[in-house]
């Protein structure tokens, strides 16, 4: 077993527990590079069938590129694609700062969803190298009743046997490769050859390395127009993979703020 | 693949790392480089480190200065640091570089694990900060747990302490073999020799007897750079390897090929026609065409193709580490928590578990606790039945006690449920370690240290017929749901009046009451069984087992047995499981005495009776039933209606007509 299928193995284990324990399970779907290869896996874990719905939580903002590559996979993959909006932006807290506040808007048509659906466990493709807040999760992490994340009274994980049991009202996420980086990610979609938007790959001299809502993320500076070079590229590069994500840069807590909160 | 790597230097490799987290205020950094390629082609050995120690002994400035030794800090982030500290008003430390939650910033602690990547000569680290403060200690498990090496640091002035001693501990509980000792701050002793040498002589004592030999021990200053990446003059005495040497002579963990075969079942899939076992290979392989076994129940089938996605069928053998799916070559009853292994190499199936575990949860662990268990992808409820050993693994001299207090350890025998198959953690790391659930929270894990595997140690060929009523069907008739009612207590003490005037009553209701009378039984089934200790558990065992088949067919079995022993108890409530009512018969034994209708207590007296209870102090009174009793203050038909209340309230009895329609 190479690097990569220890980390296929370890996802599809986490897959098939959360999908043995919990009751009503959805994926969320962003349409990101990570979250296609957590379909993937998936459909690596249960043979080609994703047996829960994919839910994408719309902004209405993203780039037109990520709308065609929902309508085209969502079909091609065989989804149970259930999309749901964003309130508003008047309806988010003020006194976060602009990008954070309509990155927030996410976080409240999550908590939409989980009361519509009732949803007991919801698959999110974050990655511990990502962000320094994301690094503390647990791979089966509880939240509260309102969605929230307490970081300080987070229970003991070990061994891969993992907390599945939420209280009433609860509901936990369940991230299948907290343990990938953004190299693993790109390694895995090129050996595996998995669709991906065409925003990842250079044009002009940018490319973007993460993709959000499209006024609020921008490109980096990169020639990368295959994978190959993106693999290349991040091996020398010290840019964080979220450089581009206006809102990790307003304050320093920003970030941990959206997530205490619920954010991904 | 990539194809770029080449042989460089300590700082060079280093440069191009990747690190997860720093501050969170938009300064964290790059990527990581998990999978690249030597030039021959092979993958670099990722392991993953984690460090642990006392709290402020100084593992974040051990891992900062690490980052900054190796040339991992992206160019100007050690001076925007630094800003950032000059801001705040703060001296900067090396630790600011982990402090990545506001939370911990103004704490000045690290609350939680923290992942960090960074390259060495030969290898790829994976660096697992974890807290130190004794409070956040299953955020230290959490994090060691997924280490195959840790780093124990020590603080040269303090030494040795308590929390660095529950450390030591635990990484042998997690069985972590690889530990680097770093005694840091030698700066603060003058990098005495001398203190190095005490220090290291009492950890290096401490964790042999653990069995844990310390791979090396580092005098160093974190703060200063000394025995990190260099041996400086300040510690010209000292000539092992500095921290990042240690670090790069850590092996990862291998899987576990070269043991047998286990492939714990995480469930079964039938989304088309195939019917698909599906699992993680724990240890072992398996092949097509492989003959094995499904425990605890030891059915045999042969493999009959190894599916997958989006190639399948798959050929050729599959390794431990794999997440595999597979059909058999017949269709056998098989169900999550099921363990395949090979034939000739099957684990034992057992209801009887020893452990040596950790306890992380806020109520102690005491002896009758009823608990969850989880070993491998089974669960079972389960029933602690001994506690010896518990200790708080951070006091040099800690006296034992009957519980396992929070942040303690401690041996547990387990009386489960149902069977299950189980190995030793000697004979199977993976298979051989549990994880106890308290109030759907994890609470506690450790190690299998013996399975009793009571009288089957070869899987027979069993294959239990279940009935076809319906649990409901005969609830409809009787009224009443199975269970077990137990009686325990003196002799003389009025169990048989009870049990008999119950059966009456539950019978002239319309139940199907069955009496189950330890005497009674002893002249029969138990005919082998004497008085000893181990023959009257074994009589109990029995009993419960009779008693739990009748109540799982709907049967409101009565069970009169002075079954003295706690544990005897405990053990039969783990069988029984929810349909387990036991009743304290708490006559004074006064009383009993003087009635003695079978002239026991009379013989005993005069010494021609032994063994017998009653007389002794041998019986154990139970602390918390569902019903006691005192005949002495209550007449026969009052003590019955209590306990048809006790039947009704907890689910047993019931009035009303179940409309077998609306189940269907």
């Amino acid at each position: 077993m190479d690097h990569l299928d220890e980390l296929e193995a370890q996802s599809i284990y986490i897959f098939r527990e959360a999908f043995a324990r919990l009751k009503k399970l959805a994926l969320l779907w962003s349409l990101g590079k990570d979250s296609n290869v957590m379909i993937w896996l998936a459909r690596k874990a249960f043979f080609g069938k994703v047996p829960f719905p994919a839910l994408h939580v719309d902004t209405g903002k993203k780039f037109p590129e990520m709308y065609a590559f929902r309508e085209q996979y969502a079909k091609e993959w065989g989804l149970d694609l259930k999309i749901d909006y964003c309130p508003p932006i008047e309806s988010i807290d003020p006194t976060l700062p602009p990008a954070a506040r309509s990155a927030a808007r996410k976080t409240e048509g999550l908590k939409l969803a989980l009361a519509k659906y009732g949803f007991d466990g919801l698959i999110a493709g974050i990655r511990r190298d990502e962000e320094a807040t994301r690094a503390k999760e647990r791979v089966f992490s509880p939240r509260g009743t309102e969605g929230g994340w307490d970081v300080r009274d987070q229970p003991p994980e070990f061994w891969d046997q993992f907390n599945a049991s939420p209280p009433p009202g609860a509901h936990l996420r369940v991230h299948p490769i907290l343990h990938w980086t953004e190299s693993d990610i790109w390694a895995y979609t090129q050996r595996e050859n998995i669709p991906i938007i065409p925003l990842y790959l250079a044009q002009n001299g940018k490319r973007y390395r993460s993709l959000g809502d499209a006024d609020i993320t921008n490109p980096v500076a990169s020639n990368a127009k295959t994978i190959e070079e993106i693999l290349i590229e991040l091996e020398t590069s010290k840019e964080p993979e979220r450089a581009g994500r206006a809102l990790d840069h307003e304050t320093e807590d920003a970030f941990e703020r959206l997530r205490v909160a619920g954010y991904l | 693949m990539r194809s770029t790597t080449r042989p460089k230097t300590l700082s060079s490799a280093c440069a191009s790392l990747a690190i997860c987290d720093a501050m969170s205020d938009g300064m964290d950094i790059a990527v990581s480089q998990a999978t690249l390629a030597t030039p021959n082609g092979t993958t670099r050995p990722q392991v993953r480190i984690v460090i642990v120690g006392h709290v402020d002994h100084g593992k974040s400035t051990l891992v900062g200065r690490l980052l900054h030794e190796t040339g991992s800090l992206p160019d100007g982030k050690l001076e925007m640091l630094k800003a950032v500290s000059a801001r705040r008003g703060m001296p900067f430390e090396w630790s600011f570089l982990l402090d990545a939650l506001q939370t911990e910033r103004d704490q000045g602690i690290t609350i939680d694990t923290t992942q960090i990547r960074f390259r060495t000569q030969s290898r790829d680290v994976v660096l697992i900060d974890a807290p130190g403060h004794a409070e956040f200690l299953r955020n230290m498990i959490t994090g060691a747990s997924q280490a195959d090496g840790a780093v124990l640091i020590i603080d040269a002035l303090e030494g040795v302490r308590d929390q660095t001693r529950r450390h030591g501990y635990l990484l042998h509980l997690l069985g972590i073999k690889q530990v680097a000792i770093v005694v840091n701050k030698m700066d603060r002793v003058d990098f005495s020799a001398a203190r190095f040498k005490e220090i290291s002589d009492e950890i290096s004592a401490h964790l042999i007897e653990l069995g844990v030999t310390p791979a090396a021990v580092i005098p160093i200053s974190a703060r200063d750079g000394d025995g990190v990446a260099e041996r400086t003059p300040n510690i010209a005495w000292y000539d092992g390897p500095t921290v990042v040497e240690a670090l790069d002579a850590l092996h990862p963990a291998r899987p576990l090929d070269e043991l047998a075969l286990r492939l714990p079942v995480q469930a079964i899939y039938k989304f088309d026609d195939r019917r698909i076992i599906a699992g993680r290979i724990e240890s072992g392989s398996l092949n097509t065409g492989d003959e094995i076994v499904i425990m605890p129940t030891g059915k045999i089938a042969k493999i009959k193709s190894v599916e997958s996605w989006p190639q399948t069928p798959v050929a050729g053998p599959q390794g431990a580490g794999r997440s595999v799916g597979i059909t058999l070559d017949r269709e056998l009853f098989v169900e999550r928590g099921d363990v395949i292994a090979h034939v000739d190499a099957a684990p034992r199936d057992t209801r009887r578990l020893r452990a040596r575990i950790f306890w992380l949860h806020d109520a102690p662990l005491t002896e009758g606790t009823s608990i969850l268990l989880r070993l491998g992808t089974r669960e079972s409820r389960a029933t602690v039945v001994a506690i010896e050993k518990a200790v708080d693994p951070g006091e040099l001299e800690s006296v034992a006690t009957k519980a396992i207090a929070r942040n303690h350890v401690g041996e547990i025998d387990i009386s489960l449920a149902q069977p299950v198959a189980a190995d030793t953690y000697f004979d199977n790391p993976r298979t051989g370690r549990l994880v106890i659930e308290v109030n759907g929270r994890i609470a506690g894990g450790g190690l299998v240290l013996s399975v009793n595997a009571g009288q089957r140690a070869v899987p027979a060929n069993i294959v239990p017929v279940e009935s076809a009523l319906r649990s409901d069907e005969r609830a409809a008739r009787h009224r009443h749901h199975g269970a077990v009612v137990w009686l325990t207590g003196l002799p003389g003490s009025g169990k048989s009046t009870l049990a008999l005037a119950l059966e009456r009553r539950l019978f002239d209701h319309g139940g199907s009451p069955v009496l189950l009378d330890g005497d009674t039984l002893r002249a029969g089934l138990n005919n082998d069984l004497g008085f000893s200790a181990q023959d009257r558990s074994e009589n109990v065992r029995r009993l419960a087992e009779v008693a739990t088949h009748l109540a799982r067919n709907g049967h409101i079995a009565i069970v009169a047995a002075v079954s003295p022993s706690l544990h005897d108890r405990a053990a039969a409530r783990g069988i029984a499981d929810t349909l387990f009512r036991e009743i304290y018969v708490a006559t004074p034994a006064a009383v009993c005495e003087q009635r003695d209708p079978k002239g026991h207590y009379a013989k005993a007296r005069a010494g021609t009776l032994h063994g017998f209870t009653g007389i002794g102090n041998d019986y154990q009174a139970p602390t918390a039933v569902e019903l006691s009793i005192d005949t002495s203050q209550l007449a026969v038909n009052d003590a019955v209606d209590a306990i048809e209340q006790m039947l009704s309230r907890s689910g047993i009895l019931f009035d009303e007509v179940i409309d077998l329609a609306s189940n269907i």
